[in-house]
């Protein structure tokens, strides 16, 4: 019965070590359905790709059934995060501003291979490479839908 | 008091069942394998619930069907930690709860490599009828398990695992190299063990449309594990080892299956371990806690 009462003892400080993280979190973020702020900073990232990754080219860019492989790719995996139209969220920016929309494939692609861990963006390499390629297609695809240096509120 | 004991923690099960079923699900990307960990984290603020079986052959004595569930959580983009229930039924005998462990694994680098590092570090509470059989370690042999759970059970074990997680993806391919040190904080040697995995999707590209049965949604693989001795006698001898093909089925629906015969290499092991499980990873967990306890997100 020791044993039982030391699962639930450490199950209920699972659960609140999961409930401090996730308020320490959200700490000074706008409420749930906030647009985001635009922030460039937050695009920085983008410009450490190495020059080599950056001028890779897109294997996949002739491909035509990339973008909707994209697509379901990004509802899969980012739309949680990014919003369910790429426009952002109080968890992650917007993937239709301007720094995303004209970074260059390559650029993308290592973002999206390295992540940001210390941004809370994971490592996206566990998708395969022709993965990562068709998530670039989509988001590349989806350009010009917002003007330069909006915030578009997410869908309700 | 043991009935209290009993309803507390069916609750706590209802809880995880209802939090499975209620959740927004997320299409997961599981490795396959077991025992190896590759060095890919859990989401930050998603929560994998995860069911696993071990049946295991036993000669001399009564066959086994272990379980343990797991509750992955994924706290940062570069720690994941996770709870462990294990109990286990030995057949002709009983069914009994042998323990918790609570998980931790940290991924110290900031970018992708060749090869990923990722530590772990694990505490273990457990009685001796444990037989999860979760990892090789030291010179755990097959007779181990041929004491009684009700004997068993007497012994209390406190234990330290660590582990050096290296991982490298290739071409689609991933690779996977575990070394484990183990020491019960009573007054016994490090103990070591190994684990290596192989695992690769049946196909690379996404299909253009949803599907269940598509070959990117399978990942098939090989791992291997077992015991290097321990401080004092470091090495092969008297340890055991297993070779199990592994394969995991991502469904659509955010659950993964996965399936994976083991089999013993020599004769100190279990000639035949069948494993099993199913799992789901929950988008925005830490976002519904936030929400429950008034917060914002």
């Amino acid at each position: 019965m020791r044993a039982v009462a030391a699962a639930l003892a450490v199950s209920s400080s699972f659960l609140a070590v999961s409930v401090v993280l996730a308020q320490s979190r959200s700490s000074g973020k706008p409420p749930v359905g906030a647009a985001p702020k635009y922030d460039p900073a937050i695009y920085a990232e983008l410009q450490k790709a190495p020059e080599k990754a950056r001028n890779r080219l897109n294997p996949l860019e002739n491909d035509p059934d990339a973008v909707a492989a994209g697509a379901i790719l990004f509802e899969q995996h980012c739309a949680e995060c990014h919003g369910n139209s790429a426009e952002g969220s109080p968890k992650a920016p917007s993937l239709l501003v301007p720094e995303v929309q004209s970074a260059t494939p390559g650029a993308l692609f290592w973002l999206l291979t390295n992540g940001v861990v210390r941004k809370k963006m994971p490592v996206w390499s566990k998708l395969p490479e022709p993965q990562r390629w068709q998530l670039v297609r989509y988001i590349k695809s989806l350009g010009g839908r917002a003007l330069p240096g909006d915030s578009p509120a997410p869908k309700p | 008091m043991a009935s209290i004991y009993r309803r507390t923690l069916l609750g706590f099960f209802s809880f995880s069942l209802l939090l499975v079923f209620y959740l927004a699900p997320a299409l997961a990307q599981e490795n396959p394998y077991f025992v190896a960990y590759d060095h890919y984290l859990e989401e930050p603020g998603n929560l994998e619930i995860e069911y696993f079986s071990t049946f295991g052959s036993q000669r001399g004595g009564n066959s086994f069907h272990a379980f343990w569930t797991e509750f992955e959580y994924g706290a940062t983009a570069w720690w994941t930690t996770e709870l462990y229930l294990d109990g286990q039924t030995t057949f002709n005998d009983s069914t009994v709860f042998t323990g918790f462990r609570w998980e931790n694994r940290f991924r110290p680098l900031q970018r992708e490599h060749f090869i990923n590092p990722v530590l772990y570090v694990e505490y273990e509470n457990k009685n001796g009828a444990d037989k999860i059989l979760k990892e090789g370690e030291g010179h755990d042999l097959e007779s181990d398990f041929l004491v009684s759970n009700a004997e068993a059970q007497k012994e209390h074990i406190h234990e330290v695992e660590l582990k050096l997680i290296l991982s490298s993806t290739f071409k689609g391919w991933n690779l996977t190299e575990n070394t484990l040190a183990a020491k019960n904080l009573s007054n016994s040697p490090w103990e070591f063990g190994y684990a290596l995995g192989a695992s690769r999707p049946l196909a690379l590209k996404a299909s253009a449309k949803r599907c269940t049965f598509c070959p990117q949604n399978f990942i098939g693989g090989v791992e291997m594990y077992g015991g290097l001795g321990d401080r004092h006698n470091f090495g092969l001898h008297d340890t055991s080892h297993y070779l199990a093909p592994v394969l995991a089925w991502n469904l659509p629906s955010g659950w993964t299956l996965r399936f994976s015969p083991g089999f013993g290499l020599n004769d100190n092991s279990h000639s035949f371990l069948m494993r099993w499980g199913v799992s789901r990873e929950i988008t925005g967990f830490a976002s519904m806690v936030t929400r429950f306890f008034g917060g914002h997100q």
